[in-house]
């Protein structure tokens, strides 16, 4: 599929579309007394009949895009011999790809046998007739609408609001894509996460407390394809979220308070964006970092101290992504504590409190329903944070609540589960669709109530 | 000040600086005395405040008037050091409360403005309950021995407030649920449940209602019996119902000093007369 | 002074001592706090620097290498196939031979042979095929010594350790001391390090292959969220009417703006690869998982940046009879467009630092080939980041890090762009 050479016709016609209209608009205007006679301007010609050049081969390369190779599979498929048609989906996909491979002329996984020569051949020949016939019906659709629109164009039509309200229904359009984004995430997760829960049952999912997904190796160990109890992932999420909390939390709170009620312009001005500097840090770097410098150098201090530290703790984890939330939890509070009016610091202020007073007692007091909504908002993101916990957290799912064992977390598990080579509908890959739902789920009602809560506090002062 | 290129024209205004203020800036009793004090914004640029003598009498209302950004309020916001907290503020001459100079290096800013209490332009009531808003300065002062006794203050404040018989039943409720004129009124209340000395208004009435303004001023005619007032208006009539000496304050000059009949009757400067006949304002 | 104001005073006296202790006590609470933040800023700086700066530097041994044309072109028919082919290593081997002619048994040959990386005979490769006429001749080649050379000659491997526990035997030592004598050891720049791929033998590893990635996806993400987004900002900001479904797809994109990444990734292999067949691994799948993830942040920039656009503007352009549209393209748009340009290098950003939906949608397989367009296998930087950080290789920590610097000198540039804009062009009406 030549899709880039097909794309630039398209891009061609459109181009001459527009010279196109915007000539035949003044040699129409030119009998009538000139361009002026013209409803819209010539551009708007143009622009109009490159629309309805462009738009109706758009369509075309989009759904030989999408359909040409299913179409074109199913076709090499029914003329494959029988044994190979009835081979178990998994293995005719191999097939397929192996046909696939000859037919761009890679090296094939398979053995070479005679009928596969022949169908990737069959293949090379229907694509070549598929793309053919994709040029033919873009160039056919466009000339037609070329001679279409050339009968249109007359000073009367109007082409500035015809081209306007396509741009204005395209960004309507767009506008729905945050929608449909949203819809995917629910129908595709949930769908998958449905056909879990049919081998899988939700209780266990929901109370088991034992998570091994790995297949038994025994018959009659415990749930003979692995077990699926949740709990132990949530509690190890838990944890190393907790952890986070009680570092970002304090750390960023007083800062923002700092920052806000006592620091001077210039001393604000310096160190804000060098503490905003920890948000713009991808995550992989502070995983890098978990890893190879925070957790030995918890262990070595454990073992100095003389307790037994995991190389792969919680606590290292937990740690580092308090750091990374620190500039989140600083800068949302900020603009919630820089939100409180002025007015009620003075108003305390005269009283003679002093400013801690008048913070702890006049301002903290106000801003808290706003500092919450934050610190949820923090929560959901170090809940559904992945990199740090990949690297630096374990992967065995220990239930406990010492920070300096190994625990594993809803995304590690995720992560582990999905990029392994498992085939897609085993029950492992389905199981991180499962947790991915329960983690939407989780950090989607915190994200609502963390917004509400803001914005009711920012009505309140505005 | 758009009408000023004409009032300029008269004769006064170009020296005001040589004639300084007239009438009497000194008081028998003094509470608070100013003395010559200037003020700067924006570490000098803006001469807010220009050399300003004004002494403020015991138990008597001394009421600030004049156009907007003649400094007045300045004046009032430096009489409980609210201005420490404006960046590039300073102030010069001296302030003093009962003999002791407010300005003074030893001079703790707490415990002055436990002395010299504020009321707001607009009613700032904390986002507490009524009972809260009154208890907060007592509480942070360490006034109150125990409940019975902080119960008692913010009863007597309330009342003083005149107050009491409104919201008696409904302490627990927000303050920032009160009607404006109910508002301003817990924010006095709030002042004089610590036992300030001096009550400093700032334009108390401006965000207010007719009624609830007629009940505000009654209600600072009462305090005068027990607290020196000083209070900044943009009403000439307020000045007039409820101060017993006014103040004319022009481009940060204070132009003359008088007692309140004197000055709404029979001004002494051309420039008073021309602010209450209302040629500016 | 009334006897209320008199006890006040005292009062407030007594308790002063105890409130300014509070008072400051609170205010180094503060102080504390910001310090802690700055000191986890610059030990995370100062980490990463000092374990990748030396990666900037590669070990390389001369070696003196005959181009024998008895192994190199054994026919004489000097064509190229065979001599891209051809035993270079052989070369290589037969020069470290001639400086330790004592080496024979055949362990200790191998072990001699693993001074210089497997990789090294690419070079002489090179050199042949670009000229030919060098068959037969004799010359000097500096080539990449390996990882464990490199490590130890940088420092990172004791000397003093017990033989059973360093990666680098006591034989190897005195060859390498050896060499160092004769000053046939060199630390040069790692020009490998932005020109190669991806490889296991990390003195071979390069960042060229994620680079490019990173690069093709960031295009493609930046080619789809920005016409989308200032779409659906100038709909939402200008010309959607408030209803419940305007409403809706406001709560959707603060909503989606706060989705943990590895969700998108779930999304990206469910729909995107599986069902709409997109290739897997590929900067394309990337950049459409990307895109789905900046969105919001550009959409959430561009409203503020359309709102900050006074109303006097539009109806200045409305009164003189521009359509809507108009009005928008002609006079909003460009006020607006420095904001919105911001919030997108501000996404974009993201986006080049992201990594966990990647893993999802196979962009963390080990490819060596450098990507030549938006449907080939890639990887970026920061999964490579992730696939090095995983190695066991002592060589590849530098590497890491200096991938990580690579990565943070993009951000940073990023990031002040996007700040030096909104201050060249903030506006306040």
């Amino acid at each position: 599929m030549q899709s880039s050479l097909l794309i630039i016709l398209v891009l061609g016609m459109v181009a001459f579309g527009y010279l196109f209209g915007r000539r035949r608009s003044i040699a129409v205007s030119r009998n009538r007394g000139g361009i002026t006679r013209l409803h819209s301007l010539p551009i708007y010609y143009g622009f109009y009949t490159a629309l309805w050049v462009g738009l109706p081969a758009l369509a075309i390369v989009m759904m030989a895009v999408f359909f040409e190779d299913s179409i074109i599979t199913r076709l090499v498929i029914a003329g494959l011999p029988d044994q190979l048609r009835e081979l178990h989906p998994d293995q005719l996909g191999l097939v397929m790809n192996d046909i696939r491979n000859m037919a761009t002329g890679n090296i094939v996984a398979g053995e070479l046998t005679a009928e596969l020569q022949l169908a990737s051949e069959h293949y090379v020949r229907l694509q070549a007739y598929a793309d053919r016939v994709t040029w033919i019906l873009v160039a056919c659709i466009s000339v037609l609408s070329l001679v279409f629109v050339r009968s249109r164009i007359s000073p009367e039509l109007r082409a500035r609001n015809a081209v306007e309200k396509t741009v204005i229904v395209t960004m309507m359009v767009f506008s729905t894509i945050a929608i449909l984004t949203t819809l995917g995430v629910i129908f595709s997760v949930f769908y998958e996460s449905m056909l879990f829960f049919q081998q899988v049952p939700l209780s266990e999912f929901l109370f088991s407390t034992k998570w091994s997904p790995q297949i038994a190796l025994r018959a009659d160990q415990v749930g003979a394809s692995g077990s699926f109890g949740s709990i132990p992932l949530f509690a190890g999420t838990l944890l190393v979220s907790a952890i986070a909390m009680l570092v970002a939390v304090p750390i960023g709170l007083m800062s923002a308070i700092y920052l806000a009620e006592y620091a001077s312009p210039r001393f604000r001005a310096f160190t804000k964006p060098l503490l905003e500097i920890l948000a713009g840090i991808p995550t992989v770097v502070y995983g890098f970092f978990a890893a190879l410098t925070m957790a030995p150098f918890i262990r070595n201090l454990g073992e100095r101290l003389g307790m037994d530290v995991a190389s792969e703790s919680a606590l290292a984890a937990g740690l580092v992504m308090g750091v990374m939330i620190i500039p989140f939890v600083s800068s949302l509070s900020d603009d919630v504590i820089n939100a409180v009016p002025q007015s009620l610091r003075e108003g305390s202020a005269a009283l003679g409190a002093t400013r801690s007073e008048t913070i702890k007692r006049v301002v903290f007091p106000a801003a808290l329903p706003g500092i919450v909504g934050g610190v949820l908002l923090a929560m959901s993101r170090a809940i559904g944070e992945t990199m740090i916990v990949v690297m630096a957290a374990g992967l065995s799912a220990n239930l406990t609540a010492n920070p300096l064992e190994s625990v594993t977390t809803v995304t590690v598990q995720i992560v582990t589960l999905l990029t392994g080579d498992q085939e897609f509908d085993s029950v492992k890959t389905l199981a991180a669709f499962a947790l991915g739902l329960s983690l939407f789920v989780v950090t989607l009602i915190l994200n609502i109530i963390a917004l509400r809560t803001v914005r009711k506090y920012r009505e309140q002062y505005d | 000040m758009d009408t000023l290129p004409a009032a300029r024209q008269k004769p006064g205004l170009s020296d005001l600086h040589l004639q300084g203020t007239v009438g009497d800036v000194s008081h028998p009793n003094p509470r608070m005395s100013c003395n010559d004090v200037d003020v700067y914004y924006d570490n000098g640029a803006v001469h807010a405040i220009k050399s300003i003598t004004l002494d403020i009498g015991n138990q008597e209302v001394l009421a600030m008037i004049g156009p907007s950004g003649c400094g007045k309020s300045t004046l009032l916001r430096c009489l409980n050091r609210m201005n420490d907290n404006i960046d590039g503020c300073k102030v010069s001459g001296s302030i003093h409360l009962d003999e002791h100079d407010i300005y003074d290096r030893q001079r703790d800013v707490v415990l002055l403005r436990a002395q010299v209490g504020m009321v707001f332009q607009k009613p700032n009531p904390f986002p507490k309950s009524i009972y809260e808003n009154v208890a907060y300065g007592p509480k942070i002062h360490g006034l109150a021995k125990d409940k019975t006794d902080l119960d008692e203050i913010v009863e007597t404040s309330l009342k003083r407030a005149a107050l009491w018989d409104e919201v008696k039943d409904r302490l627990a409720q927000p303050g920032t649920g009160l009607s404006g004129g109910q508002q301003q009124r817990l924010c006095i209340a709030r002042a004089i449940a610590v036992s300030p000395e001096v009550i400093l208004m700032d334009e108390p009435c401006s965000a207010l209602d007719p009624i609830a303004t007629a009940k505000v001023e009654e209600l600072i005619d009462e305090l005068r019996a027990e607290y020196t007032i000083a209070i900044v208006t943009h009403s000439m009539q307020q000045a007039a119902r409820v101060s017993q000496r006014t103040a004319y304050f022009h481009l940060g000059h204070l132009v003359e000093v008088n007692d309140t009949d004197k000055v709404f009757t029979n001004p002494e400067h051309h420039l008073t007369e021309a602010y209450i006949t209302g040629r500016f304002g | 002074m009334t006897e209320a104001a008199k006890s006040t005073i005292d009062l407030v006296n007594a308790s002063l001592k105890k409130r300014y202790a509070s008072e400051r006590r609170f205010r180094r609470l503060g102080v504390l706090a910001i310090g802690l933040g700055l000191l986890f800023v610059s030990i995370l700086f100062f980490d990463i620097f000092s374990k990748g700066y030396t990666a900037f530097q590669q070990t390389h041994i001369r070696v003196q290498v005959y181009y024998d044309a008895s192994i190199l072109d054994p026919e004489g028919t000097r064509n190229e196939d065979d001599l891209a082919f051809a035993d270079y290593m052989a070369l290589i081997k037969q020069g470290l031979r001639d400086v330790f002619p004592e080496v024979t048994d055949r362990r200790a040959k191998r072990e001699l042979y693993q001074l210089v990386s497997p990789g090294a005979d690419q070079e002489l490769r090179k050199r042949i095929l670009e000229n030919p006429g060098l068959i037969g001749t004799e010359e000097q080649v500096w080539v990449r010594a390996n990882d464990d050379i490199d490590m130890l000659i940088k420092g990172h491997i004791d000397r003093d350790m017990p033989e059973s526990n360093r990666r680098v035997s006591d034989r190897t030592l005195e060859w390498v001391d050896r060499l160092e004598q004769r000053n046939e050891v060199e630390k040069r720049f790692n020009t490998g390090f932005f020109t190669n791929g991806d490889s296991r033998q990390p003195e071979q590893a390069g960042i060229a292959g994620a680079l490019m990635g990173s690069f093709y996806t960031l295009m493609l993400t930046l080619l789809f969220s920005f016409p989308l987004a200032v779409g659906t900002a100038i709909f939402l900001e200008e010309f959607a009417p408030k209803n419940r479904w305007t409403d809706l797809i406001e709560v959707n994109i603060n909503n989606l703006a706060a989705v943990p990444s590895i969700i998108f990734g779930l999304l990206g292999l469910a729909v995107f690869i599986n069902f709409f067949g997109v290739p897997r691994s590929t900067p394309l799948v990337g950049a459409l998982v990307l895109t789905l993830m900046t969105l919001p942040t550009i959409i959430i920039a561009s409203r503020s940046a359309l709102k900050s656009v006074p109303p006097s503007i539009r109806e200045a352009a409305l009164g003189v009879g521009a359509s809507p549209l108009q009005t928008q393209f002609h006079h909003v748009l460009p006020l607006a467009m420095p904001g919105m340009l911001t919030g997108t290098i501000i996404g974009m950003a993201q986006a080049l630092g992201e990594t966990a939906p990647l893993l999802m949608i196979g962009m963390i397989a080990f490819i060596v080939d450098v990507p030549q367009g938006i449907t080939d296998p890639a990887t970026v930087l920061p999964v490579q980041i992730f696939l090095w950080a995983d190695s066991p290789e002592r060589a590849f920590v530098e590497r890491t890090s200096a991938a990580i610097m690579v990565l943070l000198a993009f951000l940073i540039t990023m990031n002040l762009t996007a700040v030096l804009l909104r201050k060249r062009f903030e506006r306040r009406w």
